[in-house]
C-alpha cells in the first residue's frame, strides 16, 4: 500500500501552538512523542491496557495511543509538561515528590494526568473517588498508596487547607 | 571478625568516626527524615529521560525477527527479500555473532541472535534496521526461516522424562541444568527427636515483573570508534561485560555503558539481553546510532521471572512446635536458558534458616531447562515460593499441634547473632518485634478463627506469615578479590559535592540513598549534591541494582568516600582555625568547632580551605562483603552483609459460594535495620505488598500447550498487559505499615535492605487467611478464585480439603540427586566444610 | 511500539454520506467511533482497512433524548462516560448504568462509545494477540479462512466470545436498534443484531450504520447486570449476566429474559430459566432454581481468562444473583 500524504496541522498543546506534519494514521502518542518531542507522555503496550500514556483532551483524561493525532486538531491538548508552572511545580507534583508517590516515575505522568481532571472535578474526592479515577492507570512500584495520599493532600492544599503529610504516611505506624 | 579487604568499612571505624562524637546520637541531620529523592523533581515533571526517550540523528530503529518455534533447529534463513526492502539499512544474524554470552560464567548458554537452535517462541534469529520503525517490522515479514522441528520440553516432568533432545550441552544431564544436594546436621536424628511429622506438596507458578517501561537501547557506535549504549538495565557493569566478550576484539575500555532511569525493573532486567548487543553490533555494522524499543510481548519473551517451583516439604517438630529436622526438595522449571538459575536454585534452599532455628537441615534442589521463556531473579530470587511452602507448611503444624500460629513460630524464632545450620551469618534480627506488631495491629488474638461473615455473606480470615531477605549477595556474580560497589567523590570550591557511583537508579531510590548518606557526613543539603550514576566511562563499578545490595554496599562505600573526604576538609579547617580535626564538626551546611560552633566558615569556604591547602579534593571508598562462615561447594549463595525480617498479617473476606475472595487489609512490619529514610522506604513496602497480592491472587506465566496435525503448539498464552492481570489500583488494601527499627553492624547508619523482603510473607499469608476463613487449603500459588473454589467444594463433598500438587509420583518427578555434601552444623562443632566434600582446587584470583 | 497501519481518514458530516462511503469501498472500509476496539485490532494487524470512517463529525450520533412516550433514545457516538453519568441513565435505568460502569476503565469509558461497545469484535485469547504470536499458531480461522479454531479444532465455526458489557442487559432489556442503510433506516431488536458465530457475530450489513439505540419507558421491569471478571476493572466479562423481568401489580413475573454473556459467541438466552420464572413470584426458592437451570447453557470455552469448568460451575450462582437483583 502507498504511504498516504501527510497532513499539516497545528496542534495546540499545554497552551502553545505546534505545527506538525504528519501522517494521518498516526495516534497523539507518536506525534507527541516523535514529532513534537514531548516525551514525558510515557507508553507501556499501545493498546489501551496499562494507562501510561495518559494526556488530557479538552480536559478528559484518555489515552494517547488510542487517539488518533488528526482528532486532537483544534482541541486543547494537556500533558505532563503542561502542569508545572513555570519552574514551580503544581501542588499535586509536589505532593508527589514529598511523598514519594513516583518511584520509577514511569506511569507517573499518566497518573498526574489522570489526577488532575480528578482534581479539576471534585476538589475534595474521598478515597474510592480517587482510586476509581486511577483504575486505569498501572502502576507496578508504588502499591498505589503513596499516590492516593499524595493525591488527597494536594486537594487539601488546592482548597487552601494547611495540610501536612500524617505521621503514619512518612514514618509508618 | 577479620575483615580481608583494606577498602572494607569496618564497624569499629564507624565507632571512631569524629561526627559520632559531634553529632547526638539519634539527631542525625539527614538519616531517617521524609525528604525528598534527588530525582523526585523530575519524576514528577516528566523530565526523566527513559531510554525509548532518547533520539539521534541518523537513528536507525531496529527489530528482532523472533522464533515462531518452541524447539527447532534453523535449517536455513533467507533475508534476500527484507534486504530489498527500501528503507533497511542492516541485518544482523546469527552467525554475525557467534560468541555465547550469559550473566553467569557458569551458563555463558546465550546468543545475540540464534544460529542454530530456536529454543522459545520468542527467541530472536534475526534483527533488522531501518530508517522507520514500521519499517524494519515489515522487512521482518519477508525473512523466510525454515525450521526443522524438535520435541517440545514443556515441563519439569517432561524435562526429567525425555534426556533427548537436549536444550543444551552442558548441564548434568539431559535437560537436568543443576541438582545440589547439602544436608547440614543429622536428620534422621532430628525427625527420630520430632513428636510431630508432616509432609506437604507445593506448587508455585511463574510471574513475571511486568515493569511499566518496555526494555529499549540506544547504541552508538562513533566515529572514534568508541561504543556507547543508554539501555534500561539494572547492571550496566555485567553488559558491559557481555558487550566486550560478543563485541570482540572491541576492547572494553572502548565500551561504554549508561543505564538510563529504569521504568521499573525488579530483577527483569538484571540480566544482559540480546536486543542489547544487537543494537550495538548494528550501529558497528551500519555507522549509525540504532535503537530497539521492545514491545509489550517481547517483555515477556526477555521474562527471567520467578520460576516455577514444585516442592517437596518434611518438616519434624517437637510437642511444643519447635523444628528438629527439615528435608527440602525443590524442582525449578528454568525455561530455555541458563540465566541466574542456578543461583535460583540454591536460593530455593538458603534462607528457611534465616527466620526460624532449624536444627537439621536437608535440601535438595534441580533445575531443568524448558522450552518457555528463560526464568531468573524476580523480586526474592528463588527464596519466595520456598518460603510459600514453609510458611504454609508452618501453619498446617500450628493447627495440628493447636498452637497459635504466630507463638508458633515466636518460639522458633532464629537467635539475633548466630549462625545457621546452613552457615548463614544472622546479625540484628527483629523478626520478633516484626510479629508483635502486625499481631497487635491486626487484632489478631481477637479475631483470628471467628469467621466473622459480611453482609455480603462473605467470610472473613486472618493469616500471617514471616520472611526474611539478603541485603545483597555476599559473593559476586564473577569471583574476585575486587570491591562490590565503588565510589568517588569530587568536592569542588563552588562547594559543589559529586557523587559518582556505578550503581543504576531502578525507582527504588539508589541515587537519592547516596545522597542522603553523604549529606550526613558532610552536614550539607542531599539536594545540592549532584549524583552521577551507572556510566561505565565515568563511575567507578558498582555491580548493579540486584539482590537487594544497594543501600548496605553502595551505602557503605559512599560513606567511606564521605568520610575520606570530610576528613581532609576537617584537617583543613582545622589548621585555619587552630583546632585539633576530631572538634570540626560538619552540619547544615557549615564546618565549625564543636566546643564553640559559631566559630567556623560555610561548607563552600571550608572546602576552599582545605583545596588551597592539599590541592584538588577527591575520595574514594569502596565495600566488600563480610567472608562468609560457609566453606562448602553451594555455601556462596546465601551469605549477606545482614538480613531483613518482615512479619504480615493479611484479611481476606472469602465467597463461599464462588470461592471468589478480596483483601481488604493487610498489616506488615520490616525490619529495617535503620530507615535512612522512612518514607521511601514504605513505598518499598506497599509497593512489595502489591506485588505480594498480585503474585497470590492472579499474576502466571500461563503457557497454551496444544498440538494439531503433528505440530506442537507451545508459548505463552498471555503476553499482554490486559490479559497478564496485575491489581489495579481497585483491588489495593489499605495497609498498616510498621517500620521496624533493629540496627545492623553491617550497615551505614545500621541499614538493612527493604526492597524485597517484604514481598515475601504476602503468599503465605494469603493462603493461610482463606484457610482461616473456609477452612480449606491451597497448596499452589496463586491462590486463584478457582482452586479456592475448588478446595470448598472438596470439602463440601467430604474429601480433602486441600488444592495443590500430588505428593507421590504422579506429582514428584523421579530425579537421583545422587550423594548429599555433609556439613556438620556448627552447634555440631562444624567449620562450614563438608566432610565428604572432594578436596576443590582453588581458583586462581582475577 | 505497536503502530497503525497506514490509511486513508474519513470524516463524513452526517450518516448518509458515512453509509455512501463504507458501500463505496466495501470490505476495505470500517466505521469508527472511539476507537478502543479497533485500532488496538488494527495495531495487531487483526484488520488492515484501507479507508476508515470517522463518525466523530456526524450530530445525530451523539444526541441523547427521552421520548414523548418515555423511551430514551441514545446516539452511538455518546461516550460511555456520559452515560454513567447521565442522571436520567441512573435514576431509571440503574441495571444498564451499572453494566456501563463495569465497561474496561475510566479512561476507556471517556473515549469508547455506547454504539462501538454494542458491536464490540468478539474475542478469543487465541485471536486477541500480535501477529507474531498468531504466526506461531499457524493464526485461526478468525484470523485466515483456511485456519482451524483452536478452541475446537474439529469444528467447522469460530467459537470466538461476545464480551461487551451492554449487550446481555440491551437484549434482556428489548431495546431497539436503529441501522441507516444505503435503504434508509431500519429498526430492529437487540437480540436480532447479534448471531451464533465468532466471526460473523452482527447480523447487519457492513455498510449499515447503527445510529441510535432505545431503551423502553421505565415501567412495571426491572432489569440488571452483573460481571464477573478478575479484576474490578480492565477486564472482559468472561461471563455477563443480564436480566430484565416484568412484574405484575401482585409481583408475579409477566415475563423474564436473561442473557448469558461471555458464555458464547452471542448474548445467549437462558431460556429454561426464562420459563421456570414466568407466573411465578420471585422468591428465594424460585431464584436458586432459576439460577442452577442456567448451568446448561452456559457454554464456557477456554478462550478467555480464568477457567472454564470454574466459569460454568459459578454461572448459575451469578444468575441467581442477577435475579436477586430484580427484586
Amino acid at each position: 500500500m502507498t504511504e498516504p500524504n501527510k497532513v499539516l496541522a497545528t496542534f495546540q498543546v499545554n497552551g502553545e501552538p505546534h505545527e506538525v506534519a504528519f501522517v494521518p494514521h498516526k495516534t497523539l502518542l507518536e506525534v507527541l512523542r516523535e514529532e513534537m518531542t514531548l516525551t514525558g507522555t510515557k507508553h507501556g503496550c499501545e493498546l489501551g491496557e496499562c494507562g501510561t500514556c495518559t494526556v488530557q483532551v479538552d480536559g478528559t483524561p484518555v489515552l494517547s495511543c488510542l487517539v488518533l493525532a488528526v482528532d486532537a486538531v483544534g482541541k486543547n491538548v494537556q500533558t505532563v509538561e503542561g502542569l508545572a508552572c513555570g519552574s514551580d511545580l503544581a501542588p499535586l507534583q509536589d505532593c508527589m515528590a514529598d511523598l514519594g508517590a513516583a518511584q520509577c516515575g514511569y506511569c507517573t505522568p499518566g497518573i498526574l494526568m489522570a489526577a488532575d481532571a480528578l482534581l479539576k472535578d471534585n476538589v475534595r474526592p474521598t478515597r474510592d473517588e480517587i482510586k476509581e479515577a486511577l483504575a486505569g492507570n498501572l502502576c507496578r512500584c508504588t502499591g498505589y498508596l503513596k499516590i492516593f495520599e499524595a493525591i488527597e493532600l494536594a486537594a487539601a492544599r488546592m482548597r487552601g487547607e494547611d495540610a501536612e503529610p500524617s505521621k503514619e504516611s512518612i514514618y509508618g505506624s | 571478625m577479620a575483615l580481608e579487604n583494606p577498602n572494607t568499612v569496618s564497624p569499629k571505624d564507624r565507632d571512631d568516626a569524629p561526627w559520632q562524637h559531634d553529632k547526638k546520637k539519634g539527631e542525625l541531620e539527614h538519616i531517617g527524615k521524609p525528604i525528598r529523592k534527588v530525582d523526585a523533581r523530575s519524576k514528577v515533571s516528566g523530565l526523566t529521560q527513559f531510554a525509548d526517550d532518547l533520539t539521534m540523528p541518523r537513528m536507525l530503529h531496529m527489530k528482532l525477527l523472533r522464533s515462531t518455534m518452541a524447539h527447532a533447529e534453523l535449517a536455513h534463513i533467507d533475508t534476500s527479500k527484507a534486504a530489498a526492502l527500501p528503507g533497511v539499512k542492516g541485518i544482523l544474524t546469527g552467525k554475525d555473532m557467534p560468541t555465547p554470552f550469559g550473566i553467569l560464567p557458569v551458563s555463558q548458554d546465550e546468543h545475540a541472535l540464534c544460529p542454530d537452535h530456536v529454543r522459545f517462541v520468542g527467541d530472536p534469529i534475526v534483527a533488522i534496521a531501518a530508517t522507520e520503525e514500521e519499517t524494519a517490522w515489515d522487512a521482518c515479514r519477508l525473512v523466510e526461516v525454515d525450521y526443522r522441528e524438535l520435541r517440545t520440553i514443556g515441563s519439569i516432568q517432561e524435562a526429567a522424562a525425555n534426556d533427548e533432545p537436549r536444550l543444551h550441552d552442558y548441564g548434568v544431564r539431559g535437560n537436568v541444568h543443576r541438582l545440589e544436594n547439602l544436608e547440614f546436621g543429622d536428620l534422621e536424628d532430628g525427625f527420630k527427636r520430632a513428636d510431630h511429622i508432616r509432609e506437604d506438596t507445593f506448587w508455585f507458578e511463574g510471574n513475571t515483573h511486568l515493569p511499566m517501561e518496555q526494555h529499549a537501547s540506544l547504541a552508538h557506535f562513533d566515529k572514534d570508534g568508541k561504543l556507547t549504549i543508554w539501555s534500561s538495565t539494572q547492571t550496566p557493569h555485567y553488559l558491559h561485560r557481555a558487550l566486550a566478550r560478543v563485541l570482540h576484539p572491541l576492547p572494553a575500555n572502548r565500551i561504554r555503558v549508561i543505564a538510563t532511569p529504569n521504568g521499573g525493573g525488579f530483577g527483569g532486567k538484571s540480566d544482559p539481553f540480546n536486543h542489547e548487543i544487537c543494537a550495538a553490533k548494528m550501529s558497528m555494522l551500519t555507522g549509525r546510532p540504532v535503537k530497539v524499543a521492545l514491545t509489550r510481548e517481547e517483555v515477556f519473551w526477555c521474562h527471567r521471572g520467578r520460576h516455577p517451583v514444585l516442592m517437596r516439604s518434611k518438616i519434624g517438630v517437637s510437642k511444643t512446635g519447635r523444628i528438629t529436622a527439615l528435608d527440602f526438595h525443590s524442582f525449578l522449571d528454568g525455561g530455555a536458558y541458563g540465566s541466574y538459575g542456578t543461583a535460583s536454585t540454591f536460593y530455593t534452599g538458603a534462607l528457611q534458616t534465616v527466620t526460624y532455628a532449624v536444627e537439621n537441615y536437608h535440601f535438595r534442589g534441580a533445575r531443568f531447562f524448558t522450552n518457555k521463556a528463560p526464568c531468573g531473579p524476580k523480586r526474592g530470587h528463588g527464596t519466595v515460593q520456598p518460603r510459600f511452602a514453609m510458611e504454609v507448611q508452618l501453619d498446617k503444624v500450628a493447627c495440628d499441634l493447636n498452637i497459635d500460629p504466630a507463638k508458633l513460630r515466636l518460639d522458633n524464632l532464629a537467635p539475633r547473632e548466630s549462625v545457621t545450620a546452613n552457615y548463614l551469618r544472622i546479625g540484628s534480627m527483629g523478626l520478633a518485634a516484626c510479629i508483635e506488631k502486625v499481631v497487635e495491629g491486626s487484632g489478631w488474638n481477637e479475631r483470628r478463627g471467628k469467621k466473622e461473615v459480611t453482609k455480603e455473606g462473605r467470610i472473613r480470615g486472618l493469616g500471617i506469615a514471616c520472611s526474611s531477605y539478603l541485603s545483597g549477595a555476599g559473593l559476586p556474580i564473577y569471583w574476585n578479590g575486587m570491591p562490590h560497589s565503588g565510589v568517588q567523590l569530587q568536592l569542588d570550591r563552588s562547594g559543589l559535592c559529586t557523587v559518582f557511583c556505578g550503581s543504576t537508579d531502578i525507582g527504588q531510590g539508589s541515587d537519592s540513598v547516596l545522597g542522603w548518606i553523604v549529606g550526613e557526613v558532610l552536614g550539607i543539603n542531599p539536594l545540592d549534591i549532584k549524583v552521577v550514576t551507572a556510566d561505565t566511562d565515568l563511575t567507578p563499578v558498582d555491580l548493579g541494582s540486584y539482590s537487594s545490595r544497594v543501600t548496605v554496599m553502595t551505602g557503605n562505600a559512599a560513606m567511606q568516600a564521605a568520610e575520606r573526604a570530610r576528613d581532609i576538609v576537617a584537617k583543613g579547617v582545622a589548621k585555619k582555625l587552630e583546632i585539633p580535626a576530631v572538634r570540626v564538626v560538619f552540619a547544615e551546611g557549615r564546618v565549625f568547632d564543636a566546643e564553640d560552633p559559631d566559630t567556623g566558615m560555610t561548607f563552600q569556604e571550608a572546602v576552599g580551605v582545605a583545596e588551597a591547602q592539599v590541592g584538588t579534593i577527591g575520595t574514594v571508598g569502596s565495600y566488600t562483603p563480610p567472608k562468609s562462615a560457609a566453606k562448602f561447594r553451594g555455601g556462596g549463595v546465601g551469605p549477606s552483609p545482614s538480613y531483613s525480617y518482615s512479619a504480615t498479617v493479611v484479611e481476606v473476606e472469602v465467597d463461599p459460594e464462588t470461592g471468589i475472595y478480596s483483601v481488604p487489609k493487610v498489616w506488615m512490619a520490616h525490619d529495617i535495620g535503620r530507615a535512612l529514610n522512612a518514607a521511601v522506604a514504605m513505598g518499598q513496602i506497599e509497593g512489595s505488598i502489591y506485588m505480594g497480592l498480585g503474585e497470590a491472587m492472579m499474576e502466571e506465566m500461563a503457557y497454551r500447550d496444544r498440538s494439531h496435525k503433528g505440530k506442537r503448539v507451545f508459548l505463552h498464552k498471555i503476553p499482554s498487559m490486559l490479559e497478564y492481570k496485575s491489581p489495579s489500583a481497585l483491588e489495593m488494601p489499605d495497609c498498616v505499615t510498621y517500620v521496624v527499627e533493629e540496627p545492623d553492624k553491617n550497615g551505614p547508619f545500621g541499614a538493612k535492605e527493604v526492597g524485597q523482603g517484604p514481598l515475601l510473607p504476602i503468599m503465605p499469608a494469603v493462603a493461610n487467611a482463606v484457610f482461616d476463613a473456609v477452612g480449606v487449603r491451597v497448596d499452589e500459588n496463586p491462590i486463584s478464585f478457582e482452586k479456592v473454589f475448588a478446595a470448598i467444594q472438596a470439602k463440601n463433598e467430604g474429601k480433602d480439603p486441600r488444592y495443590g500438587p500430588a505428593g507421590d509420583e504422579t506429582g514428584i518427578p523421579d530425579v537421583n540427586f545422587g550423594e548429599s555434601l555433609k556439613i556438620k552444623t556448627p552447634w555440631q562443632g562444624g567449620d562450614g566444610t563438608a566432610w565428604n566434600e572432594p578436596k576443590r582446587t582453588k581458583k586462581a584470583k582475577k | 511500539m505497536l503502530r497503525l497501519p497506514p490509511f486513508t481518514y474519513h470524516t463524513p458530516k452526517n450518516a448518509v454520506d458515512a453509509v455512501r462511503i463504507a458501500k463505496e469501498y466495501g470490505r476495505e472500509a470500517m466505521y469508527v467511533a472511539g476507537g478502543t476496539d479497533l485500532y488496538p485490532n488494527m495495531k495487531r494487524r487483526h484488520q488492515t482497512p484501507a479507508q476508515v470512517i470517522s463518525l466523530r463529525d456526524v450530530p445525530e450520533l451523539h444526541s441523547m433524548e427521552v421520548l414523548e412516550d418515555g423511551r430514551l433514545q441514545i446516539g452511538a457516538m455518546v461516550t460511555l462516560t456520559t452515560l454513567e453519568f447521565y442522571p436520567h441513565l441512573k435514576a431509571h435505568y440503574a441495571g444498564f448504568a451499572h453494566a456501563v460502569r463495569e465497561i474496561s476503565t475510566p479512561l476507556l469509558r471517556n473515549m469508547g462509545t455506547i454504539g462501538g461497545n454494542l458491536l464490540l469484535d468478539t474475542r478469543c485469547s487465541y485471536y486477541d494477540q500480535s501477529h507474531e504470536w498468531r504466526e506461531s499458531i499457524d493464526f485461526c480461522m478468525k484470523s485466515k479462512a483456511d485456519a482451524i479454531c483452536w478452541v475446537a479444532p474439529g469444528s467447522p465455526r469460530c467459537w470466538a466470545v461476545q464480551s461487551s458489557d451492554s449487550v446481555p442487559i440491551i437484549c434482556a432489556m428489548e431495546a431497539e436498534i436503529e441501522l441507516a442503510g444505503v435503504d434508509g433506516m431500519r429498526t430492529i431488536k437487540g437480540d436480532d443484531l447479534y448471531q451464533d458465530d465468532g466471526i460473523q457475530y452482527l447480523t447487519k450489513k457492513p455498510e449499515e450504520l447503527l445510529t441510535k439505540i432505545t431503551l423502553p419507558a421505565p415501567g412495571n421491569w426491572k432489569a440488571s447486570y452483573l460481571k464477573l471478571r478478575r479484576r474490578d476493572t480492565y477486564d472482559f466479562p468472561v461471563l455477563g449476566v443480564g436480566a430484565c423481568l416484568w412484574f405484575a401489580a401482585d409481583g408475579t413475573i409477566e415475563k423474564a429474559n436473561v442473557r448469558l454473556g461471555g458464555a458464547g459467541s452471542y448474548a445467549m438466552p437462558a431460556t429454561k430459566t426464562e420459563e421456570l420464572l414466568v407466573g411465578k413470584k420471585l422468591t428465594d426458592e424460585l431464584i436458586a432454581e432459576a439460577g442452577a437451570a442456567a448451568m446448561k447453557p452456559a457454554r464456557t470455552m477456554d478462550n478467555t481468562d480464568l477457567d472454564v469448568y470454574w466459569r460454568k460451575k459459578v454461572a448459575p450462582i451469578y444468575v441467581a444473583r442477577a435475579l436477586k437483583a430484580c427484586r
